[in-house]
């Protein structure tokens, strides 16, 4: 028998889209489906049904709940491997352009697009790169636009920095005042945010480096497949698409544009 | 459409453990050896980032091919596979597995609750889950969702637990259909594996 939950569910993602455009129809099923039980628990909410009711009449509280139903975990120079892999092996590639378009797509609240851009700094190379950091929530952008952190966190960035190879003092990155902490405007200088929806938007960039990572898990594979074929036609010839540590092209049909750089740091480079 | 229609589904048998887990893991996947065509999925906490070489720790185990979950991986049988330290892991309908940096669940990612809730409405009556040491509460939820969607359950005897919290816990919410000693584990999934429908076990 085919339970009355997960009609409702694929009723409630069918509203969400006709109603706002924000696509999950294609999201992976069974994590999306446990923010959404989630948040029905916060809202008291007695089913999907009541939801797809609450949404569909009340846009504000919509808004606020795409927070809940969105991911935002995002976590400063997360996986050391990787960092140093595009320190020591991708910066050095992209050193020969003149001029650096990047696109780190699924920003979230911003740290690893932080991590990046003091990683360009250091490598000498932020001058002349522009970030496009995107998210399909504008809530999280403004976040990550603020860039302010409780310094129990700086705490763990600084920490995590050192593990990524970084030789600085981290506190040549922020400054503070009462108990948090603020990261230095120029870090930001050369980061444009903006909203975009891998489900939904098309590309609008030509990029030599695109960072994705633990985005796509979030997506069945129909979806991912649009995402990376949508980033990689975004990338010029011989960029760089870089994913999360337990993503990868492997199951995916836009792997025949791509051919693997670093296979564990999941570094993918264009044919 | 009553769901039997679709194709039948395989079995899976999935794992939860904590504290102790990896030793009584090891003795229960020696005791598999003669089950090769088993499906084991098994959520073990461990700190996100640990780097595990799965191969030294299950030395005994040359037939089995263990993996460390990749996103969308394909489930098969006469695998065992383990969530990566610091993802959720999630069983989908289709036969993949998914991962997820959601909030941690009961202080833990990957978090056994998750696994198991996930297993259980994705397979429904072709899931045996498997309660093993912890410290903590994690699975027991999950456990009440194997039971209620048909599926067989079982706990480590919390005597035999090095850690007998989370089994102890699991036996207190009345779902648990097997309580067996750590040195019988393997011997009961293998007479339950070998049934040709898990969900129709009487007396054992």
């Amino acid at each position: 028998m085919i339970i009355s939950d997960d009609i409702e569910f694929d009723l409630l993602l069918e509203a969400i889209w006709r109603k706002y455009g924000y696509d999950f129809r294609n999201y992976a099923r069974a994590s999306l489906r446990r923010r959404m039980e989630a948040f029905l628990v916060k809202t008291s909410l007695a089913s999907f049904s009541h939801l797809q009711y609450r949404m569909l009449r009340d846009p504000v509280f919509f808004e606020r709940s795409l927070d809940e139903i969105s991911v935002q975990t995002t976590e400063m120079f997360r996986d050391a491997s990787f960092f140093a892999a595009l320190r020591n092996e991708v910066l050095p590639i992209l050193q020969t352009y003149p001029s650096l378009n990047i696109w780190h797509a699924g920003c979230s609240t911003g740290d690893e697009v932080y991590s990046l851009a003091i990683m360009l700094m250091e490598a000498g190379l932020y001058e002349r790169s522009t970030i496009y950091a995107t998210d399909i929530n504008p809530v999280v952008l403004q976040t990550a636009l603020e860039a302010v952190y409780p310094l129990v966190k700086i705490k763990e960035m600084t920490k995590a920095y050192q593990q990524a190879g970084g030789i600085l003092p981290f506190s040549n990155y922020y400054t503070c005042k009462d108990d948090k902490a603020r990261l230095n405007p120029e870090i930001k200088s050369n980061i444009v945010f903006s909203t975009h929806n891998l489900a939904t938007d098309e590309a609008f960039i030509d990029a030599q480096l695109v960072i994705c990572r633990n985005v796509l898990i979030y997506f069945d594979r129909d979806l991912q497949d649009r995402a990376v074929s949508l980033m990689t036609r975004s990338l010029s010839h011989r960029g760089f698409l870089c994913l999360g540590s337990k993503e990868s092209t492997g199951f995916l049909k836009a792997k025949v544009h791509l051919d693997v750089f670093n296979k564990d740091a999941k570094i993918y480079r264009k044919l | 459409m009553a769901e039997n229609d679709k194709d039948p589904k395989q079995r899976i048998i999935v794992i939860g453990a904590s504290t102790g887990g990896f030793e009584a893991l090891n003795l229960i996947l020696v005791g598999l050896k003669d089950a090769l065509s088993a499906t084991l999925i098994v959520c073990q906490h461990i700190d996100k980032s640990a780097r595990l070489n799965y191969s030294m720790i299950f030395r005994e185990l040359s037939g089995f091919h263990l993996h460390e979950v990749e996103d969308k991986q394909r489930i098969m049988p006469g695998n065992i596979y383990f969530a990566p330290p610091g993802y959720h892991l999630y069983v989908e309908s289709d036969g993949y597995f998914g991962l997820s940096l959601d909030a941690l669940v009961n202080w833990s990612r990957p978090s056994i609750d998750v696994l198991f809730e996930s297993a259980a409405r994705a397979y429904d009556r072709n899931v045996v889950g498997l309660l093993l040491t912890g410290a903590n509460s994690d699975g027991v939820q999950g456990i009440r969702e194997i039971k209620r969607l048909g599926g067989v359950t079982i706990a480590q005897d919390p005597l035999t637990a090095l850690a007998p919290t989370m089994p102890k816990m699991a036996i207190e919410t009345g779902c648990v259909d097997h309580i067996a000693k750590i040195q019988d584990v393997a011997a009961l999934l293998v007479r339950l594996i070998n049934r040709e429908q898990i969900s129709c076990i009487g007396a054992l």
